[in-house]
Parts: C-alpha cells; structure tokens; sequence
C-alpha cells in the first residue's frame, strides 16, 4: 500500500524519504513525466508531418476530400462531420473519466464505477470509429494512376467531379492475374494482388470518353487541385505507369505517399494509445470493482489513470488539427 | 485528501461545454473555409489556420488544466512538466518546419524535376 500512494508527509525528516518536492505522490509524478515524454514522442511526429508537407507544400492532398465519410450516407460527401463526431466521444469519454476522479475524491465507490464504464465504453467506440475510418481509407474511392515520374493522376469531369476508375475503363481480353505461389515456381510471385484494372484499360477508357479530364496533385492559388485540358490530359496519361486503387504503406490514390504513411502511423500510434488506455482503465474499472481502493482509502490510482487518458484526448485535439483542419 | 474536498463538477460541465463550442467552431470553419481567412497570410500562415491552432491550444490548455487538474497542481510540477513541452517542442518545430521549406525550395527552384 505504501508503496503506491504516499499518505504520510513527515517534515521532520527531509532525507528520509516520503517528503514530496513537488506535492504530488511518486506515481502520480512519474505519470506525469511520462507523459512529458510521450507528448515529445508524438510531437515529433506531427512535427516530421509538418516537414514533408512543408516539403511538398503545393502537391499535398486536401483532407477534405480525403476523409469524407459518414456511416449510411455513401456517396454524400461529408467532409469533417464523422471526425468530428469522434472528436467529441473522445472529449465526452475525457468528461466521464474526470467525473470518475471527482468521484473518487469523495470516496464514492459506485459513481466511480459507473464513470469508468462509461469511459471504457466511450474508449472502444472511438477506437471502432478509427477503425471504419482506416477502412474508407484503405479501400478507397475512385482510384488514380500513377506516372513513370511518381506523380498521381486523378480523373475528373467536365464539371470537375470526381469520377471513379470503375466508371469509365473498359475491360480488355488481356486479363493478367496476380502470380500465387500455387501457379508459378516458388521463386515467382507478386508482391501484391493487382489492380482491379490494368494501365492500358484506363487508357483505352479515357480515350472512349471524351469528356474526362485529368487533375493533377498541384494545387493552385485557390487552393483547389490543377484540372488539365483534354490534350495535356492524354499526355500526361501516355507516361501512365501503375493503377492505384485505395492505399497501403506503398502508394496511396490520395496523392503523395508520405501522406498514407504518415496518417497510418500517427493516427494509429494514437488508436495504440487509446487501446492501451482502455486496457489500462478495464483493469482499473475491477479494481473499484472489487474494493481495493476502497480498502486503500484512496482512488488515487483513478486518477493516474485519468491523466493518461487525458493525455490521449489532448494529443488527438492536435492530430485532429494537424490532419484535418489545416 | 478525501476530507474538505469540493467537488469540482460544476467545473467540468462548464469545461465540456466550452470544448464542444471550440470543437464544433472548428469544425464549421473547416466545413466552410471562408475565403477572407484562408487567403490572408499573417508571418507565412493563413488566418485561417492561425485560428485553428489558436483554439488547438485553447483547448489544450483546459484539458491540462481542468482535466488533468494542472491547476491544482504546485507550481513547481507545473513548471518542470509544461515549460519543458513547450520548449523542446517549439525548438523541434523551428528546425524541422525551416528545413522543410529549405528542401521545397530546392526542389522548386532545381533543374532536376522530382516529379513529373
């Protein structure tokens, strides 16, 4: 018990141990330096973010046009609206947890309970919500190509909407599967299942319909994508190197590659965080549970917990600007 | 610690509601992104996206401080724990964000295209 939460203060004794510098007990201190270096760690992460888009600050995607799902409304776009129900579920989940401390203060065992469950049950609704998140991302929408140079195609009308790939190739007899490592030598085999269609049959596609353009990554003064004219259009399309359907580690259909990478290791570093956190809280939801703080007289472990949880919250109030607003 | 304890309930309804206004303030700016601020450029940013981090860090420091109750806190920890973040951070920005438009510029002003 001692060794968790320090509740003798002797002044007599300086170097005796179980004086507190800082008026915080020894857990509740190194929960906080702990956080101090994990806000470093994902600050150095949002900051290497920055670096690259500084890098390539004028071929960069539009997050707007990126993350804009909503659950039961496919097809309408929805920019900002489901993040920023997440946002909120978090910040409520952040709510609850407190209340539970505030609970915990006074010693009343079932309210802290109920806080804890709710915050758990907030934590895993979040984490869900990243997860349909990552999947709209992963599987994509329209698809792009990409040129021998590295830069990505995307199509569009003549109104400048967004046509998907699906909507104009045409299918060849050409028809070339993905290499298992049933069908050939065991030395033969794709790195990875190829894409729905193949360069040519968007090509062909693009020529059968004359009132596609292509967009480009650049962004111009209005900060809206580069649309080119039919004929820049065809050439562009004539250094057509690989079909890009959704994203991986690898290529995304969003625009630069860095950005995939980036928005699967920070948000999912974060969603690591909050799973852990709901691990975290799990165990010390049946800890009050089961009385131990009660027997211990104090729910300062609650609040250890609350300042990690916290700290979650805070670090996705700065992914959600850095990803989503700016 | 658990006698004289005032609740701070009050306090944390009063922080959720002003999270939620700054969040959904946010979130309309974004939605509609307003041509006077997001064309404007104040020191190299536009006004825009000054706001947005303006109320990034307006929200930051009330989860620090109401949430994570900082302000109850003694000066000393709060001292040794903010002023270092905000330091190192600060300093890591400066160098990596000054670097990252060093490279753009080299790429933008080179003979070599990078992409194509």
């Amino acid at each position: 018990m001692e060794a968790t939460v320090t509740t003798a203060n002797n002044e007599e004794k300086t170097w005796g141990g179980g004086n507190e510098p800082l008026g915080a007990s020894y857990g509740k201190m190194m929960m906080w330096y702990f956080i101090v270096s994990d806000a470093l760690t994902f600050s150095g992460f949002l900051a290497a973010y920055g670096f690259s888009r500084f890098k390539f600050i004028e071929t960069w995607p539009l997050a707007d046009e990126v993350f804009n799902h909503f659950p039961f409304m496919h097809g309408v776009p929805a920019p900002m609206y489901y993040v920023a129900l997440m946002t909120f579920i978090l910040i409520f989940s952040s709510v609850t947890m407190v209340l539970a401390v505030d609970a915990g203060h006074q010693m009343k065992k079932n309210k802290v309970a109920v806080y804890m469950f709710l915050t758990i049950i907030g934590g895993l609704i979040f984490v869900g919500s990243q997860a349909w998140e990552w999947k709209n991302f992963i599987k994509g929408e329209y698809g792009a190509i990409e040129t021998k140079g590295g830069s990505l195609l995307q199509f569009v009308d003549k109104d400048g909407k967004r046509v998907a790939l699906a909507d104009f190739a045409v299918k060849l007899p050409e028809g070339r599967e993905a290499l298992t490592r049933d069908k050939g030598k065991w030395f033969m085999s794709d790195a990875e299942t190829l894409p729905t269609y193949s360069v040519a049959e968007v090509q062909a596609g693009f020529k059968a319909h004359p009132e596609l353009l292509v967009r480009t990554e650049k962004l111009t003064e209005k900060k809206q994508k580069t649309i080119l004219t039919r004929e820049e259009s065809e050439a562009r399309l004539s250094q057509a190197h690989y079909v890009v359907e959704g994203a991986n580690l690898t290529r995304n259909e969003y625009g630069n590659k860095l950005f995939a990478d980036f928005f699967f290791f920070i948000t999912g570093f974060h969603g690591f965080h909050v799973i852990s956190g709901i691990i975290i809280n799990i165990i010390i939801f049946f800890n009050v549970l089961l009385g131990t703080y009660e027997k211990r007289k104090s729910y300062e472990m609650v609040e250890k917990v609350g300042l990690y949880w916290h700290f979650v919250d805070l670090v996705w109030v700065f992914v959600f600007t850095v990803f989503y607003l700016v | 610690m658990s006698h004289e304890y005032v609740s701070h309930t009050k306090r944390i309804w009063f922080v959720f509601a002003l999270l939620s206004v700054v969040t959904t303030v946010e979130v309309i700016l974004g939605i509609y992104k307003p041509g006077i601020l997001e064309f404007n450029h104040f020191i190299g940013l536009n006004l825009l996206n000054w706001i947005f981090y303006i109320l990034t860090i307006y929200k930051a420091y009330y989860i620090v401080w109401a949430f994570m109750h900082m302000e109850g806190e003694k000066s000393s920890l709060r001292w040794s724990v903010v002023s270092t973040v905000i330091f190192l951070v600060l300093y890591l920005l400066f160098i990596l964000l000054t670097e990252g438009h060093y490279i753009f510029e080299v790429f933008k002003n080179s003979t070599i295209k990078w992409n194509f």
